[in-house]
């Protein structure tokens, strides 16, 4: 008991080490996450990926690599997938955050998962599980990419791509998985994509910014 | 990392002010690139001038068939906007050849422009690099350079660019157009990056305080591909690419543009190979005596020779589809 108190304590010391950032150095920044607006005056150097584990308390978006190489940290950002170890908090502020804690639907009887993670389930896609949350949202954010018919590098000049395991595995590949589930994977990416009410389109829903070759 | 001050910019003329009333600024777009460098301790600002959300996010058609693509407009978008699918497709394909899904929607035309070569020495500040730290000295010559330069390099630095985008981009003859200080200019994008020679910390002819508004693409001259060779299938820098533009008329290479990714401090535009090829019969042949013209100026490394060869299959056999392609158009 000794030893987890002594555990939980230096994790909280390792949460605030440094002293207060001076005044230019810091800012009020406001996320919309999981669709709760949250106000905080962050360090500028503060990434999104520390936000939500250090500040925000959610410890579902996971860091690997911190260097963008890896996909675990990866999050959808006004429903785009980007890695979250990369982004300057202050920089999003105004966005809207969605992470693995945010795809399940709440309902009466409890929450619903969403499609992509109970194809996961289903399909046994994952192993130690840590590169997990990173998979789901990165092929959250893809199955929405691939609807508005964006292309791949494996997509055939002048077609609309199709739901295919050679244009997932193009699509997945900033995502690691060291367990090497690689091949469940994409088959639950499949049949996510398959799942009827647009699995990519839920619950973050606002494929607006995603129709076919629109600019930002 | 070093605290740093941020502040957002509304106009890139409030940008270029800001820059210059701030020492040690760096403009901020998407990040995917600077911030890695500045969490290494490779870069480091006093002030972050956040760029990203200037008004330069449209891909816009201009006079006579030509594209302007804003400074701003993120990489995913870019490779998907209908006209550059349609008419510039070298440049979709080089687009989506780089990074992965996740870093391309957040990657910006600009800031691809600009990211800095992934040489394992630059990125290591407990490494000499001329790059990082002028006359340190540079240990990828003797050491770890199989992904380094064969033409072009110095005693100083062998660095690569690692552009995907770039290497479409001079293919295609694109102008970087810029804002500074002094007002407007354009560059050639082929001559925006430069050698290193004895100043291998210098990656661009950028100014001090000048900042990248737009890339122009004049009309697509003919059809194009990219192709790129790598360790992995995907999410891998180039060891060497191509990117072809070609005009084939009756058999006979009309206009060519040809650009070689991952063999120098910059995207290679092959000026030696196009001279051998205007006016020459659009064949294997013609398209390795090309190749040759311009890969006999090549200085592999000890480890890095097999670029040569790789680059030269890559051309003729991107040069050849084109061909082939333009063959079957006119039967």
């Amino acid at each position: 008991m000794a030893g987890k108190g002594a555990r939980a304590g230096s994790t909280r010391q390792r949460a605030h080490p440094e002293a207060p950032p001076r005044a230019e150095h810091r800012s009020a920044v406001t996320l919309r996450v999981n669709g709760e607006e949250r106000t905080l005056t962050l360090d500028h150097r503060t990434t999104v990926l520390d936000t939500l584990r250090e500040h925000l308390g959610l410890f579902g978006t996971k860091k690997g690599c911190d260097h963008g190489q890896c996909g675990s940290c990866t999050v959808l950002i006004d429903g785009r997938r980007a890695n979250s170890c990369l982004l300057l908090a202050v920089a999003q502020d105004g966005a809207r955050i969605t992470t693995v804690e945010g795809l399940a639907a709440p309902g009466p009887g409890g929450e619903t998962l969403h499609p992509v993670q109970q194809a996961f389930l289903d399909h046994d896609a994952l192993q130690c599980g840590y590169c997990t949350p990173g998979q789901i949202c990165s092929a959250v954010g893809m199955l929405g990419e691939l609807a508005a018919g964006h292309p791949s590098l494996v997509t055939a000049p002048g077609s609309r791509p199709g739901l295919t395991a050679e244009e997932i595995r193009e699509r997945m590949s900033g995502n690691l998985c060291r367990c090497g589930a690689y091949a469940h994977i994409v088959a639950a990416v499949q049949d996510a994509g398959r799942a009827p009410g647009d699995a990519a389109g839920r619950p973050d829903g606002d494929p607006r910014h995603l129709q076919d070759g629109a600019t930002p | 990392m070093k605290p740093f001050a941020y502040v957002r910019a509304h106009s890139p003329a409030e940008a270029v002010q800001e820059y210059a009333a701030r020492p040690g600024a760096r403009f901020l777009a998407g990040g995917t690139n600077l911030i890695d460098l500045m969490k290494l301790g490779v870069e480091s600002a006093q002030t972050l001038i956040d760029v990203s959300r200037l008004p330069l996010d449209r891909v816009e058609s201009g006079p006579g068939g030509a594209l302007r693509i804003g400074a701003a407009v993120r990489n995913s978008d870019l490779a998907a906007h209908p006209a550059v699918r349609e008419r510039y497709p070298v440049l979709s394909q080089a687009l989506l050849a780089g990074a992965s899904g996740q870093l391309r929607n957040v990657a910006t035309t600009a800031g691809n422009l600009m990211q800095r070569t992934r040489c394992l020495y630059f990125q290591d500040p407990g490494k000499p690099c001329n790059k990082r730290l002028p006359g340190s000295g540079c240990p990828a010559i003797e050491g770890v350079h199989r992904d380094l330069a064969v033409l072009g390099h110095s005693e100083a630095c062998v660095a690569t660019h690692p552009s995907d985008m770039a290497v479409a981009l001079a293919a295609l003859g694109a102008t970087v157009h810029l804002l500074g200080p002094d007002g407007e200019r354009a560059l050639p994008v082929a001559d925006f990056h430069r050698l290193p020679g004895e100043r291998p910390e210098r990656d661009t002819e950028l100014r001090p305080g000048e900042l990248i508004t737009a890339v122009e693409l004049p009309p697509p001259m003919g059809p194009s591909l990219y192709r790129k060779a790598r360790d992995r299938a995907s999410y891998a820098f180039a060891l060497a690419s191509v990117a072809a533009v070609l005009d084939v008329r009756d058999g006979v290479v009309h206009d060519v543009g040809l650009a070689f990714g991952g063999l120098a401090h910059r995207p290679w535009r092959a000026g030696a190979a196009e001279t051998v090829l205007l006016g020459a019969p659009a064949t294997p042949a013609a398209f390795a005596q090309a190749a040759d013209a311009e890969l006999v100026h090549a200085r592999p490394l000890r480890d890095n020779a097999f670029k040569v060869q790789l680059a030269r299959n890559l051309a003729v056999d991107v040069l050849s589809a084109l061909a082939a392609r333009a063959a079957g158009a006119a039967a």
